[in-house]
Parts: C-alpha cells; sequence; structure tokens
C-alpha cells in the first residue's frame, strides 16, 4: 500500500502485522503526545468518563471511559457489532433520533457535559460535524450542499457563503473538479466526489470537532486514498474521530487508536505503539487477523 | 436434479405463471383499448358532415337525410337503414326503413342541412328568400343568395337587438343580484326591529322604511324599464324574424325558416375535404367557445368544460396542501402506536368508500351545516326568502367534497414517498445542525415531492371523473359559467355545469336519446382529453422534479 500523504512515513514494523505503516508523530506545534502512556493527554478536547447505551434492554457501550486529544486523529477499531459507530453517534447526539436508546454517564465537550437533556443538540451539531459511512449529498446543487448548514444557521450575505464555500471545496480537494459546475446537481458527481462534497459540508459550518463513520467503506480504491490525504491534510486543524474496520487506514490515517470489542474499550493508546506492542490479548488477537 | 417429465419442466420453469400474468396484461390493455376506440370512433366523426341521401321508398314517399345505420332484424330476417331526417317540427327525427322499400335512393348535390337554433337540423333544398327588411338580390346561386341574407340579418341583429338585448340583460341582473338582495335585507332588518319592539316611530324603523321605499321606488322603476326593453325587444326580433329562406322538403313541402333561426348551413354533398375540414374546425370551435342549447343537445360545452377544470382546480388546491400536510405528519412526527396505524388504516379505507357517500356527507356537512351556518350569519334574509347563499349545492362544496375524496390518495403517497428517503439524508441535514422543521423543508419535502406528484396525479384523474357527488353538491343540468364582471368576479357559491354530469343528464335525462347520442360522445372524449391533458401536465412536472431530485447510488 502506498499513499500520497505528504508527511514523511515511515517504514512499515515487522511486528505485528506486516503490512501496516507507522504515523510520524503529531506534527502540528504545540501539541505534544507521551507515546508511553494513552492516559497522559493533556488537553482532551472530549472526555467519555463511564459511559453506558442501552438499547431498549441490551447494553451497547459498557463502561466507556476515553480521552480524545484536541487537533488529532483519533481512529476508532474493532469487529462489527463492536458499537464503535454508536459510540461515535453520541458524540453528537445522533443517537437521540433513534428510539430507544439510553445512556448513562458523562461525556465532556470542553468541559461541558452534551448528555445533558437541556443542551443545545443543534449547537452542538455545529460544534461537531459528521460525515457517514454513505455519502448523502442532498438533491441540490453543488454550491448550495456546501452552503446549506451556514444557510440553516441563518447565514443570507451572498459575499460570505461564496467565500466559504470555495474554501471549504478548496479545503476537501474538491474545488478544481467542480469550481466550473457550482450550479450543477450534486448528484451527479461521482461516489467519491459525493463524499468530498459532504466533507465539505461538513467543513463550511467550521466544526472543531469531525466525526468520520467509516467515510471510505463505500467508495473504490482511489477515492479512498484521496480522503485519506484529505484526512491528513484536515489535520492539526480540526479533531478527527474516524471510525474504520480497515486497520490499514486506521494506521495510515490516525495519531491515536481506541480498540472496541463487544462494547467495551479494550485499549487506547498512540497507533503506532497500539499496532506494534498491544498491550492486550483481544488487540493482539484483533490486529493480526485472528479474529474480527 | 432434472425433472424427468416434460411436463413437469413445465410447471417448474413458472412458464404458466408468465403466461397468466400476459394474458392478463393482454386483456386489460384490450378493454381499454376497444374502450378507447369506440369512443374516438363515434367522438371524432361526429362533426365530419356525412353525405346526405334522397331515398324514395316504395310508396312513392321520399326521404333526405343521413343515413347513420344498417341492422338486420335476427328474427325475420329483414335490414333496415336508419336515417337522420331532422324536421323535427314535421315528425320524428329519425326514420327506420326497411332496405327491400327503398326504390332508389341518391345524394343531390343541392341538399342543404341546417342547423338551428331550435327543432335541431332541417334537411330540404333551397327555394326563395322572403326579405321584407331589405332588398335581398336575385341573382347567384343558392348560397349566395343564402349568404348574403345570413350575412345581412347577423349585421341588423347586431345593430338593432344585441343593443337593446345587453341592456336588457343588463337592468335584469340588476334587478336580480342587486336590488332584489337589498330589499330582501331592508325587510328582513324592519321586522326583526319591530318585533324588538322598537316603538314605530324610532329613527331607525324610520329611516329603514324610508331606505325600503327608496329601493322599492328603484325596483319598480326598474321594471318598469325592463318590461319595456323586453317588449322592445321582441319586437324587433319579430321583426327580424319575418326575413326567412324558403326551402323544400324530400315531399316537397315548402318551409319558411327564420334567418335568424339558422346557425349555420352546409350541403355535404357539395364539400371538398377543405370546406368539410373547415367546417369541422367550426364546430370544434363552437364546442370548445359556446353555451349548449336545446337542452344540451346542441351547441358548445364551454361552461361544462371551465366548470370541470375550475372545480378540479379547487379541489387540488384544498386537498394537496391538506393531504401533503398530514401525510408529512403521519410519516415524520406522529409517533408510530396503535392510534397512529388505526389512522393510516382509517386511511387507507377511507379511498374505499362509494363516491356517493361522499356525496351525501357533503350535502349534509357542507352543504347544511356549514353552508347553513354561514347563512345564517351573513345571509338570514335570503334563507327565509329560500334562496340560500352558501347553504346550497355550488362549485365550492362540490370541489371541498371531491378533495375530501381524494385526499386519502395524497396521505398515502406523501407518507411513502417520505419513508422512501433514505435515513442518511435526514442524518446528513441534522448533523450540520438543521431542526427537523429545517431537515423537513429544505430537503425531504424537496426529495418526496415527485411521489407527491404521483397522488396528486392519481387524485386529480379521479376527482376529473367523478360524478355521483357531484350530483347531490352542486352540478346542474344549465348554468352559466361562474364567472362575470361584477364582484367576487368568480363565483364560488354559484351552481355549476360538469362534463361528467352533462355525460349523465344527456344519455340518460334526455327526451331524445337517438339525438343526444353524438354529443355524449363527443362529452366523454372532451372529459378524457381534459383529464389526459391535465395529468400530462402533471406528469411533466413530475419528471422534471424527478431529474432535479434524482438519487444516484443512495
Amino acid at each position: 500500500m502506498k499513499t500520497t500523504r505528504t508527511t514523511p512515513t515511515m517504514p512499515s514494523t515487522p511486528e505485528p502485522i506486516q503490512h501496516v505503516m507507522k504515523l510520524p508523530p503529531p506534527h502540528v506545534a504545540g501539541v505534544s503526545r507521551d507515546p508511553s502512556a494513552a492516559e497522559g493527554i493533556r488537553d482532551p478536547i472530549v472526555r467519555s468518563q463511564n459511559l453506558h447505551l442501552y438499547y431498549g434492554a441490551t447494553e451497547a457501550l459498557k463502561d466507556i471511559t476515553l480521552d480524545f486529544p484536541r487537533h488529532d486523529v483519533t481512529a476508532l477499531i474493532g469487529p462489527s457489532g463492536c458499537g464503535k459507530s454508536t459510540f461515535l453517534r453520541c458524540l453528537n447526539r445522533m443517537n437521540d433520533l433513534i428510539d430507544g436508546v439510553r445512556t448513562t454517564g458523562v461525556i465532556e465537550l470542553d468541559g461541558r457535559d452534551i448528555t445533558d437533556k437541556s443542551l443545545d443538540v443543534i449547537e452542538l451539531r455545529r460544534r461537531v460535524g459528521m460525515v457517514f459511512q454513505k455519502p448523502t449529498p442532498f438533491p441540490k446543487t453543488i454550491y448550495e450542499n456546501v452552503a446549506y448548514g451556514l444557510r440553516i444557521a441563518g447565514v443570507r450575505r451572498k459575499a460570505v457563503l461564496d467565500e466559504i464555500v470555495e474554501k471549504s471545496l478548496r479545503r476537501a480537494a474538491l474545488w478544481d473538479e467542480v469550481k466550473d459546475r457550482l450550479h450543477d446537481s450534486a448528484l451527479g458527481l461521482s461516489g467519491g466526489q459525493h463524499q468530498r462534497v459532504c466533507i465539505a459540508r461538513a467543513i463550511a459550518v467550521d466544526p472543531e470537532i469531525i466525526l468520520m463513520d467509516e467515510p471510505c467503506s463505500a467508495l473504490d480504491p482511489r477515492s479512498t486514498t484521496r480522503i485519506e490525504d484529505l484526512i491528513g491534510q484536515l489535520r492539526g486543524q480540526y479533531t478527527i474521530i474516524i471510525v474504520t474496520h480497515n486497520m490499514q487506514q486506521a494506521a495510515r490515517v490516525s495519531d491515536w487508536t481506541a480498540f472496541l470489542y463487544e462494547g467495551a474499550l479494550i485499549e487506547f493508546g498512540p497507533t503506532d505503539r497500539l499496532f506494534t506492542k498491544p498491550q492486550k490479548k483481544e488487540t493482539e488477537d484483533y490486529i493480526t487477523g485472528r479474529f474480527g | 436434479m432434472r425433472p424427468r417429465k416434460a411436463t413437469q419442466r413445465f410447471w417448474r420453469q413458472g412458464e404458466p405463471f408468465v403466461w397468466a400474468s400476459g394474458a392478463a396484461l393482454a386483456l386489460t390493455l384490450s378493454m381499454t383499448a376497444v374502450l378507447l376506440g369506440v369512443v374516438l370512433r363515434n367522438g371524432l366523426g361526429v362533426f365530419w358532415p356525412s353525405p346526405v341521401a334522397e331515398v324514395e321508398l316504395a310508396d312513392g314517399t321520399r326521404l333526405l337525410g343521413e343515413e347513420l345505420q344498417t341492422q338486420i332484424n335476427p328474427d325475420t330476417g329483414v335490414e333496415s337503414v336508419k336515417f337522420k331526417v331532422g324536421n323535427m317540427e314535421d315528425g320524428p327525427a329519425f326514420r327506420w326503413v326497411e332496405k327491400r322499400v327503398i326504390r332508389k335512393k341518391f345524394y343531390p348535390p343541392g341538399a342543404f342541412v341546417l342547423e338551428r337554433l331550435t327543432n335541431m337540423n332541417y334537411y330540404g333544398t333551397f327555394q326563395d328568400l322572403q326579405t321584407p327588411g331589405w332588398e335581398s338580390t336575385t341573382e347567384g346561386t343558392p348560397a349566395e343568395r343564402l349568404d348574403a341574407a345570413l350575412a345581412a340579418v347577423r349585421d341588423q341583429y347586431n345593430q338593432v337587438v344585441q343593443p337593446l338585448a345587453d341592456q336588457q340583460a343588463a337592468v335584469a341582473e340588476e334587478l336580480k343580484s342587486r336590488l332584489k338582495y337589498q330589499i330582501l335585507r331592508a325587510e328582513y332588518d324592519r321586522k326583526h326591529r319591530l318585533a324588538e319592539g322598537a316603538a314605530p316611530d324610532a329613527d331607525a324603523v324610520v329611516r329603514l322604511e324610508k331606505h325600503l321605499a327608496e329601493l322599492r321606488a328603484d325596483e319598480q322603476r326598474l321594471k318598469q324599464k325592463s318590461d319595456r326593453l323586453t317588449a322592445e325587444l321582441s319586437e324587433k326580433e319579430a321583426n327580424l324574424r319575418r326575413n326567412v329562406a324558403i326551402f323544400r322538403d324530400a315531399q316537397g313541402r315548402e318551409k319558411p325558416i327564420a334567418l335568424l333561426d339558422i346557425v349555420r348551413y352546409t350541403r355535404p354533398n357539395q364539400m371538398g375535404f377543405g370546406s368539410k375540414a373547415a367546417h369541422y374546425g367550426a364546430k370544434i370551435w363552437e364546442l370548445l367557445t359556446a353555451d349548449p342549447r336545446e337542452s344540451n343537445q346542441d351547441g358548445g360545452l364551454y361552461p361544462a368544460i371551465f366548470g370541470t377544470v375550475l372545480m378540479v382546480f379547487l379541489m387540488a388546491a384544498t386537498c394537496f396542501p391538506l393531504g401533503v400536510v398530514a401525510g408529512v405528519y403521519l410519516g415524520e412526527y406522529a409517533k408510530e402506536g396503535p392510534l397512529v396505524r388505526l389512522v393510516r388504516i382509517a386511511v387507507n379505507n377511507l379511498a374505499g368508500i362509494p363516491s356517493i357517500v361522499y356525496g351525501v356527507f357533503g350535502l349534509g356537512f357542507f352543504i347544511y351545516l356549514i353552508g347553513g351556518q354561514f347563512d345564517a350569519w351573513f345571509f338570514p334574509e335570503r334563507v327565509e326568502a329560500g334562496e340560500p347563499v352558501f347553504g346550497q349545492g355550488c362549485i365550492l362544496w362540490a370541489s371541498l367534497t371531491l378533495g375530501l375524496l381524494t385526499i386519502p390518495v395524497v396521505i398515502v403517497s406523501t407518507e411513502e414517498a417520505l419513508r422512501a428517503i433514505p435515513r442518511g439524508v435526514r442524518e446528513g441535514s441534522y448533523a450540520l445542525g438543521a431542526t427537523k422543521l429545517q431537515t423537513l423543508w429544505r430537503v425531504l419535502v424537496p426529495m418526496a415531492s415527485p411521489g407527491m406528484m404521483t397522488g396528486f396525479i392519481l387524485a386529480m384523474a379521479r376527482a376529473a371523473g367523478e360524478v355521483a357527488p357531484l350530483m347531490l353538491t352542486g352540478a346542474v343540468k344549465n348554468a352559466p359559467v361562474p364567472l362575470d364582471s361584477t364582484f367576487p368576479f368568480l363565483h364560488p357559491d354559484r351552481q355549476f355545469m360538469h362534463l361528467g354530469y352533462h355525460i349523465l343528464d344527456i344519455s340518460c335525462k334526455s327526451p331524445n336519446v337517438e339525438a343526444t347520442k353524438p354529443m355524449v360522445y363527443v362529452t366523454t372524449l372532451l372529459l378524457l382529453l381534459i383529464v389526459l391533458s391535465l395529468s400530462s401536465v402533471a406528469i411533466y412536472l413530475r419528471s422534471r422534479m424527478r431529474k432535479r431530485y434524482y438519487m444516484r447510488a443512495i
């Protein structure tokens, strides 16, 4: 596997998976992490404490305590049905849309508990954007798709909209491909472009955190590479939390990795360490492909 | 394992099912095609001039008319021909003649077919003109002379009679719609003031009395004017009517026909394709723009077309927004539970209620309850005089009744269309901080709009063809277009004509079923065309929406 990331990649380590590439240390000034201890995150943006989640009587998430470092990319990995998407959806309260979901515990975003019923979820979702597994462009023009979040927030001035749409599309590495047909329907684009429209749409409202729920699983390898490059470019400006099935992807794009299994957090740590020296047996089994 | 026998293989491969479904499709299609074929064949040919035959029978009588059909009596084996001989004042307009008694049949080139204002067609040959009103030339062909005379009489009519008729109509309108109701109102007020025990000399009563007296004087004056105008009008018309053309029928009887009565004439035996086509065009134009005459057997259908289209639009304007909002509530807001399921079942079953029941409901609910209450508040004097405004059938209540009838279709299709939108699209919107309402308005409703349009098309087609509820809620045999120059110009409180009801009326309630048959086909064809064009517009809109909101790979 070869990535086109601009940052230098390190040679792959032989243990435990041969083809996983190690990531460089975070390159954002002022943010450093201690690779030896997962607990030592200095400036967490989101802190999940003793989070339990129930679908009716089923406990889908079990006592998850996890801090997400600011401006880094954190990957959530684990086998299907382990609760990683569910956990992700707790972070912008998307689970509110599903009947019969109940949580206990606390998730703090910059010290504010976002599980609080009185919290303004609209405000929360503006701060915590999300990109889904299947790209879901709205049946509008490319321009209107990207401007959607701004328009619903009440931005009317054309100059402002124009500027933000262009900036967002540039950041989503889509500007050059669509600049001449901004006012064509977004539905006419390809699958990979759809997903980048969705990313541009999420960026446009200037969130602090971007949640990505398997953003590449419906895409071909080329589009996947472009999205991964994009994640690399967004690092440092945004906190990105990405759920992925693909361990190579997790290793390629993330600074930190959390391994979930059957609703519980098994292990969390810097990506290179978790993939090279997993401390738990389950993690090792999973990343070496013994199950999952 | 392969089935051993050929028959087993036959059944296994599902061959019979393919055949059965194919046959079912073919059957339904052919039934539709036959229906359309019958309507088209009979409807399109009505206005095409057919040749006029003159036949001489064994007993010496002669007939002049259009040969319509041939029939063999299954018992006797006798072949008979049906002729349309017109000339209703002299006998039946249609004659069956046994083929064996026909001695001679030919097509006289000079035969005229006159379309008249009364008594339907006249078949005969032109003899002479008698025009005391002006000098008419004796030169030229019969057609030239008749043309000149018809033009002259029309000129005179337009100059002399028409202004009087207009004046008279204006006075009558003033009397009927303004003064009459003002007097009713004043009388009502006076009666109630007195009943309340006011002293007779109380200021208000005195003022009312004075007002009423003024109105009555006004009425008297207008009535006199109207009578004078009417008398003058009938005199002028009678004068004009003295200008006649004399025709002779096949039997040799001469008959003066007032030029004023002749709408148009044809000489089918002399007409080429071009003039036949021109006649056809003129008849179609008349059909689309003129009022009916001869108790709906002839003339145009403009009021019925207008009524049908207006009713469909009013229906759409009420049922579509309501149905969409109800569908959105059911699909997006209502919490799933026994009550919602019950509502959904009820909505689905509403579509199965016989439409006449809707008619009865419309009569009871809209007309008697709502209309009656409205009248009791705003027009008590007219209720007392037995002339309710909204408490009687009218186009508004008919449209609302039909709206009620078609609303389930809109609700169900809206709900289905919303349900078909992938969850990802909603979540995509919510994840950007959109509220439920914003998501609904900006994303879901546009995406569901083609589906809503489907419901709308079905609703419209059903409403345009429905007759039973209309009979009880305001469709009548004969009514002017509910559009005129008095405020509020479009009158939803008027009774109206409807093409479907027109079909019922002329096919089942006409004294002369034979004569109205062509009109039935024409009306049916017209109704089909209107439904077709209304739904074509809707389908076109839907395809544009589909193109716009087409979702690929989602």
